[in-house]
């Protein structure tokens, strides 16, 4: 065997040695972070967590999980709405105007402003004319960060939908709202959904919007939403901190953390599997 | 405007019981379509050049030409499909029994609904057999389920596809297989029963046998349609067609019975392309 063959072969398994470990040591700490969230969360796990409110001392989570999944579910329908309006429109009617490039442009901006910051303009647009935190104010800072995520996945999925097909359907004498709803829709269907679920996954975890605007509370609220608004990420926090000296809080946060983490995985797992079957479709 | 799909239907009709006294393959059909001195300009770049000719009714137009004629720019004309693009621009006039397609008066959906198209790559929609025939349909009629069934049926057999996916209508059309696909799409443009339909290069991404059958269709069809297709293949054409245009550059070279452009055409440059001198 030839010495620059031979070379070559060293250096190929060198390198393939570095890729494989760099690999194993991103997942390894994916996996501590798992491994340690199964332990001493499942340990706290009880159904008091789901049903009892939280208390200066004891209670559960109950109250922060409703208020999270109602600010969330809120916020993606809200960022649904506006989200795919205004991809639809950059992707099939804005297209290549000075106005969509712009709007582009502020939407690639806004797909990676720090999220305090969009919390800190929802305080001062909404919370301080208010005069109080409240889960509107919560929810407009949630929606603030999906809309740009479904956005982008509306115009990028649209995009993707051969030209065609608005062709074909043009030339059976469509109007072009027909044409869009009807078959371009169809075609990026399962990315668009895609997209809104890895927004919802985005914002179910974020904190520091919510300091600002829903703020937090150990009461139960249904749907009060001029009040302030218990939420998991912003109980999680006070519990691991400022509350830290009473175990059972320090036990819960754990336990809050775990379903945290529980809701997100979901979400990107069902996201998988309705892109795995766009792509055999 | 007299440009109802009503209007149309019954003129269609009586088109067609006085075509059926006059011999099918002949030079004084009655004109369905006439182009009169058509520009046509991509931007800056004229891609269709002062073309007058006439496309005659229930008869089988064929276009072809070397690629970059502007065979397929010529097509597209027809529908006005380009007005989907900006940029584009039309001088001049083609006329649909009598009447400018090119007004801006016109309703450029109904037009459309008139006139059929059939593209280079097949099209079916993201949705199930069934409603890709029902997609156009839908748009300019109101059927209950039952009619619309039939129309479904009828379409696809009209299109020779039935037999092959009466028990799949519920699946996918984009999981048929490419010929099929094309007989689908040639179906859902029947469903909407156009009086013209006009084919892009159909067979193109096709194999031999599923080539034979659109071609066996298109000759079927030319009962009751009018029909122009471009294609790239000279034997195509010859096969199918009962007038064939020559066009090169932009410009259309000749236009005439298919019979005569293959055996004896008035052109040097039409010889010379049919002789395969270039292409």
């Amino acid at each position: 065997m030839n010495s620059v063959y031979q070379r070559r072969r060293i250096i190929n398994r060198m390198v393939m040695t570095l890729c494989v470990a760099a690999a194993a040591f991103g997942i390894l700490w994916l996996l501590m972070i798992l491994g340690t969230l199964m332990f001493k969360g499942a340990a706290a796990l009880s159904p008091d967590v789901f049903l009892e409110r939280t208390k200066m001392s004891g209670g559960g989570l109950g109250n922060a999980i409703l208020g999270s999944l109602i600010m969330t579910a809120l916020a993606t329908v809200v960022g649904t709405v506006i989200g795919v309006a205004a991809g639809t429109w950059l992707a099939e009617y804005g297209t290549k105007s000075r106005l969509a490039s712009t709007v582009r442009f502020i939407n690639d901006v806004l797909l990676s402003a720090p999220s305090i910051i969009i919390g800190l303009f929802v305080y001062a647009v909404m919370v301080l004319p208010m005069g109080h935190f409240s889960g509107w104010a919560g929810v407009a800072a949630l929606a603030v960060i999906i809309i740009p995520v479904v956005i982008r996945a509306t115009e990028d999925m649209l995009k993707l939908v051969p030209n065609t097909l608005r062709e074909a359907a043009s030339a059976l004498g469509a109007h072009r709202w027909w044409v869009v709803t009807k078959v371009c829709y169809g075609g990026a269907r399962a990315g668009i959904i895609t997209g809104i679920l890895l927004g919802c996954a985005r914002v179910s975890g974020e904190t520091a919007p919510l300091l600002f605007t829903s703020l937090n509370s150990n009461q139960w609220n249904f749907f009060d939403m001029d009040s302030e608004m218990p939420n998991l990420p912003m109980t999680l926090y006070q519990n691991m901190t400022i509350n830290s000296f009473i175990p059972r809080q320090v036990e819960l946060a754990w336990a809050g953390a775990l379903i945290l983490t529980a809701a997100v995985l979901a979400l990107n797992i069902i996201a998988r599997i309705i892109s795995s079957r766009r792509s055999k479709g | 405007m007299n440009f109802s799909r009503e209007g149309s239907m019954s003129a269609r009709i009586n088109e067609s019981t006085l075509q059926a006294t006059t011999s099918p393959v002949n030079s004084v059909a009655a004109a369905k379509l006439k182009v009169e001195e058509l520009n046509f300009y991509y931007g800056n770049f004229q891609a269709l050049k002062n073309i007058t000719m006439e496309v005659p009714a229930n008869q089988v137009t064929a276009f072809i030409g070397p690629s970059g004629c502007g065979k397929s720019t010529m097509l597209r004309c027809f529908n006005r499909i380009h007005d989907l693009y900006p940029g584009l621009r039309t001088e001049g006039q083609i006329l649909l029994d009598g009447q400018d397609i090119n007004d801006r008066k016109i309703d450029i959906n109904l037009l459309r609904s008139r006139i059929g198209m059939v593209f280079q790559k097949p099209t079916p929609f993201p949705m199930s057999v069934f409603d890709n025939i029902a997609f156009g349909v839908k748009l300019y009629e109101r059927l209950s389920a039952r009619d619309m069934e039939e129309r479904v049926e009828w379409a696809l057999k009209k299109a020779a596809l039935w037999e092959e996916v009466k028990d799949k209508l519920k699946q996918s059309g984009q999981a048929l297989s490419g010929g099929q696909q094309q007989r689908l799409c040639i179906a859902r443009t029947i469903a909407v029963k156009p009086e013209v339909i006009l084919l892009d290069e159909p067979t193109s991404a096709l194999d031999p046998i599923s080539t034979g059958y659109i071609e066996d269709l298109v000759n079927e069809l030319k009962a009751d349609y009018t029909i122009v297709i471009v294609t790239h293949n000279m034997q195509q054409a010859a096969r199918v067609s009962d007038v064939t245009a020559f066009m090169y550059l932009g410009e259309l070279i000749e236009c005439d019975e298919t019979t005569r452009i293959f055996t004896q055409p008035a052109h040097k440059r039409t010889e010379d392309y049919i002789t395969g001198r270039y292409g």
